[in-house]
């Protein structure tokens, strides 16, 4: 099948689209894109969101064409701000796969709160795995972005 | 590929940010799941569904019939060795007549949709006949046996407490899977661009394999999500190559996160019994251990996971008698080899058990029995080994003993035992606090030669002088190259400070775990660029370096740093070994086995609601002596991440195995531990120099993956007064 939809702002076509690839394959395998991780392909580790319509996905768990004429923004579609440069400051990077998923996770939760107390950074953030920082220094940059 | 260029703006001791960090932070950073080529096909695996088989044939018309298909390969296209391993060459590369575990490969294919891939995999026919099963280690083959002898076997004690612990299969589960791209070069030779930790040990059973010789397989590191032990062994290596000469494309293999459960070692299940004897004040007399790990079905770094079982196996304590039995058995679970703590961890949370056990038995506190038997430098390990280095086990205790406790509960609902699933609003929820302290070597043992080189060139670029470091140790996440060039950095002190890509042009970095390869490998660059130094500084007749200048011994500048380079480029290339260590005595097991040893302590606490067996943890604090925190913010992230992988293993973290079949390869069903479980993490760095290592420095990641997992479980102890003999804890454990 054919795949239209808008990403990071401009508008994208896929052609010879399988029924069965998800929105992730077509971002990274299709469209260039491989900011953003697959490191479970089942909505468990977060390391593939999107923002899909202006709402945070697991875009592995977006079928293909259920994104056709969406509006998709991926880790390289954000503008480089004060979410990344904390994620630097703060330590959060070790091995960096599930930072992607984290930047458009702490992205959307500043967003919708500037000041968020720590329960609700945890809560917000519960959807993504990290195996390699236990999570501390992560919530450093989420109190680092969301003060600067 | 590329090279990462930065500008390290500081030295040895401080946080400069990462150079790969900002690529990781955009989305930009390649990692080998990420690669791509002109051109390319995508591989896939079949692996046996069977635990035992016999092989009776394997037909792969149907597979091959597929459109889009371009290789089905089986053990006969191996044109090399047909079988791999670290230790020991006992797995095969493809399944010969037998297969030995469930998710053994036994063909691969290449097609131009990695879903083709797949289908193509499921048409192929094989015809097993299911053998029996050895599913528990006892009855396996016995792979080695390490005995430790010392003292007087028959010691008899005042006061005698014995146990028996278990500890199930955990999983590395790092998030970046298995992957990798072959690419098929001119000269029959092929080029590997792979996650790995050991480049060179992946190159030599790569070229044995294909048939090649060694300088006809380059690899290249690419992007590493994660190791932990889990990329020692070879996964896609072997296979992405083989489909890559035979069709003479770049093939990409990428394994899901199934197939990563079956892509790799676990770390060993372990049964041990225990016997600690003390006199009425608490002075250990003996300890009597036996220690049965599961090695499945095939070698892997098991004879070296046994050996650290059985010489690490009473902790860091002193004990003048012991009698230890530490053995590993093949089987046909899935294979066990490296993960973070190397055969310290099973150990360290059965003998930390009986510590309080012994405790309570003598009505003494867990702190006070465990310091009153800590060891020091000076200490004599039960194989013989003399302590050299700092052995800070009293103080690492006191100082988590002295941090204030955690406040107690908010009554915030998110932070109760069960979370938003709302199952008590405290009613039943009991707090407990729980120690433990653990011993690790540092760097590989038993006369393994273990080193690392380093090549730095420094020359001027643009006018600046410039430094370029190359190795061919792994970033596998642990912030490596960040270290490497603010070493480089210290001696030389040259801001521009480049670290080009790991591959296999330069010798050997040796190192699978990043606490040894930052030890290793920072040793090798120090004293690359020692040498760069020396050499510079003849050439212009000065006596040290700052900002940019020569200088003389009294501080007056002898010549322009740029200018005494010119255009003639140093370079030295250096390896750098560790003081040599020897085998272990068959019998006795005495030997200086060990390079370093290292320590940590963690001081957990936990609520427990009664009622249902749910664990919260509430805090955990470590204190770990990390000899030279080169890059403090790294080092606090590294204590972090292996104390979170401790609670994993403590609470939820199993590979659950029913007669040789894993029942739960995903990530809805194998639990690690998310930013809900994980308390607050409080860490007090100790640096006390090493005296055989460059800069003090000595392994951290390791440490605090071990006694996380005793501490939590003592907590709960404390909370519930329950045995608790086996890890993780589920809450069934708990309310029956
Ligand atoms: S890959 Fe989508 S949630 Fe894990
Ligand atoms: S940094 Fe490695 S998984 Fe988060």
């Amino acid at each position: 099948m054919r795949l239209n939809c808008t990403v990071n702002g401009e508008p994208r076509q896929a052609d010879d689209v399988w029924a069965g690839e998800s929105l992730l394959y077509v971002l990274r395998e299709r469209l260039g894109l491989p900011g953003s991780k697959n490191a479970c392909e089942q909505g468990e580790c977060g390391s593939c969101t999107v923002y899909m319509d202006g709402t945070p996905v697991c875009a592995c768990l977006v079928a293909a064409g259920q994104a056709e004429g969406r509006d998709v923004v991926t880790v390289e579609g954000l503008a480089d701000g004060p979410v990344q440069q904390a994620f630097l400051a703060a330590g959060a990077v070790q091995c960096g796969f599930c930072t992607p998923g984290l930047v458009v996770a702490v992205h959307d939760l500043l967003a919708r709160d500037s000041a968020p107390t720590d329960p609700e950074i945890r809560e917000a953030l519960a959807g993504n795995l990290c195996r390699c920082t236990g999570y501390e220094k992560i919530l450093d940059a989420v109190r680092i972005a969301a003060a600067s | 590929m590329t090279t990462v260029e930065t500008q390290v703006i500081s030295g040895v001791g401080t946080s400069p940010k990462r150079p790969d960090g900002g690529l990781k932070v955009r989305g930009e950073f390649a990692f080998s799941s990420d690669l791509w080529a002109d051109d390319m096909l995508w591989g896939a695996t079949l692996r046996s569904p069977h635990p035992h088989a016999r092989i009776r044939g394997i037909d792969i018309t149907a597979a091959v019939a597929l459109p889009g298909v371009y290789a089905v390969l089986t053990q006969e296209d191996v044109p090399g060795a047909k079988r791999y391993g670290l230790e020991i060459a006992d797995q095969p590369v493809l399944a010969m007549d037998e297969v030995r575990y469930q998710g053994e490969p036994v063909a691969v294919v290449a097609a131009d949709h990695p879903e083709t891939a797949r289908r193509a995999a499921a048409r192929i026919a094989v015809d097993y006949e299911v053998l029996p099963a050895v599913t528990e280690a006892s009855l396996g083959v016995l792979l080695r046996h390490v005995p430790v002898r010392a003292g007087d076997p028959a010691a008899k004690a005042d006061v005698v407490v014995t146990g028996e612990y278990q500890v199930g299969m955990q999983d590395q589960a790092f998030l970046g899977p298995e992957s990798g791209l072959a690419v098929p070069a001119e000269d029959g030779g092929i080029d590997l661009y792979v996650a790995t930790q050991w480049l060179h040990v992946d190159q030599k059973q790569v070229a044995e394999c294909l048939g090649l010789p060694a300088d006809k397989v380059r690899l290249s590191l690419a992007g590493v999500g994660g190791a932990f032990g889990a990329r020692e062994d070879l996964s896609m290596q072997v296979h992405a190559s083989l489909l890559a000469l035979h069709t003479g494309r770049p093939v990409k293999m990428v394994y899901g996160r199934e197939e990563s459960f079956f892509g790799h070692v676990h770390r060993h299940p372990a049964k041990m019994w225990y016997e600690h004897g003390a006199t009425r004040d608490g002075k250990l007399v003996y300890v009597k251990a036996k220690i049965v790990l599961d090695g499945g079905a095939y070698a892997s770094s098991s004879t070296a996971v046994a050996a650290n079982a059985a010489t690490l196996g009473i902790g860091p304590y002193e004990v003048p008698n012991v009698v230890m039995d530490a053995s590993v058995y093949y089987t046909n679970n899935p294979p066990c080899g490296a993960m973070r703590g190397f055969g310290a961890v099973q150990a360290c949370f059965a003998y930390e058990s009986q510590m309080d056990k012994l405790a309570l038995e003598l009505g003494l506190d867990p702190v006070e029995v465990r310091l009153r038997n800590a060891m020091t430098t000076g200490s004599r390990m039960p194989t013989g080994q003399i302590v050299e280095g700092p052995a800070p086990v009293a103080s690492l205790l006191t100082r988590v003993r002295s941090f204030p406790p955690p406040p107690s509960s908010s009554g915030d609902l998110r932070e109760m035992p069960g979370g938003v699933s709302n199952t008590t609003h405290g009613e039943g929820v009991v707090r407990g606090i729980g120690y433990g302290i653990g011993i690790k070597n540092v760097a590989f043992s038993e006369g393994f030669d273990d080193y690392a080189t380093a090549r730095v060139r420094l020359e001027v670029i643009g006018g600046e002088p410039a430094v370029l470091v190359h190795t061919a140790a792994a970033e596998v996440g642990q912030g490596l190259v960040t270290v490497q060039a603010q070493i480089a950095r210290t001696e030389l002190g040259v801001e521009r400070v480049t670290v080009a890509t790991a591959d296999t042009s330069v010798g050997s970095a040796a190192p699978p775990s990043p606490p040894r390869q930052t030890t290793r490998t920072g040793a090798a660059v120090g004293a690359a660029r020692q040498a760069v130094r020396t050499e510079l500084l003849a050439r212009v007749g000065g006596a040290r370096l700052d900002g940019g200048k020569v200088l003389s011994e009294s501080g007056t500048v002898v010549a322009d740093l740029a200018a005494s380079i010119g255009d003639e480029p140093i370079e030295k290339t250096v390896e750098w070994r560790h003081r040599p260590t020897y085998p272990l005595d068959p019998v006795t097991g005495q030997g200086n086995a060990h390079v370093q040893y290292a320590f940590a302590a963690h001081r957990a606490t936990v609520d427990v609601d009664l009622d249902l067996g749910l664990v919260r943890v509430v805090e955990i604090v470590t204190a770990q002596d990390v000899g030279k925190a080169v890059n403090p913010l790294a080092v606090e992230g590294q204590i972090h991440g292996g104390t979170a992988q401790g609670l994993g293993l403590a609470l939820m973290e199993e590979i659950q195995i029913v007669d040789g079949v894993v029942r739960n390869p995903s990530f809805t069903d194998y639990l690690i531990p998310t930013i809900l479980d994980m308390p607050p993490m409080k860490v007090d760095i100790l640096e006390m120099a090493d005296p055989h290592s460059p800069y003090g420095l000595r392994g951290v990641g390791e440490p605090p993956t071990i006694s996380s997992t005793p501490a939590i479980v003592a907590a709960i102890r404390a909370a519930t007064g329950k045995a608790l003999t086996r890890v993780p804890v589920r809450p069934e454990h708990i309310v029956e």
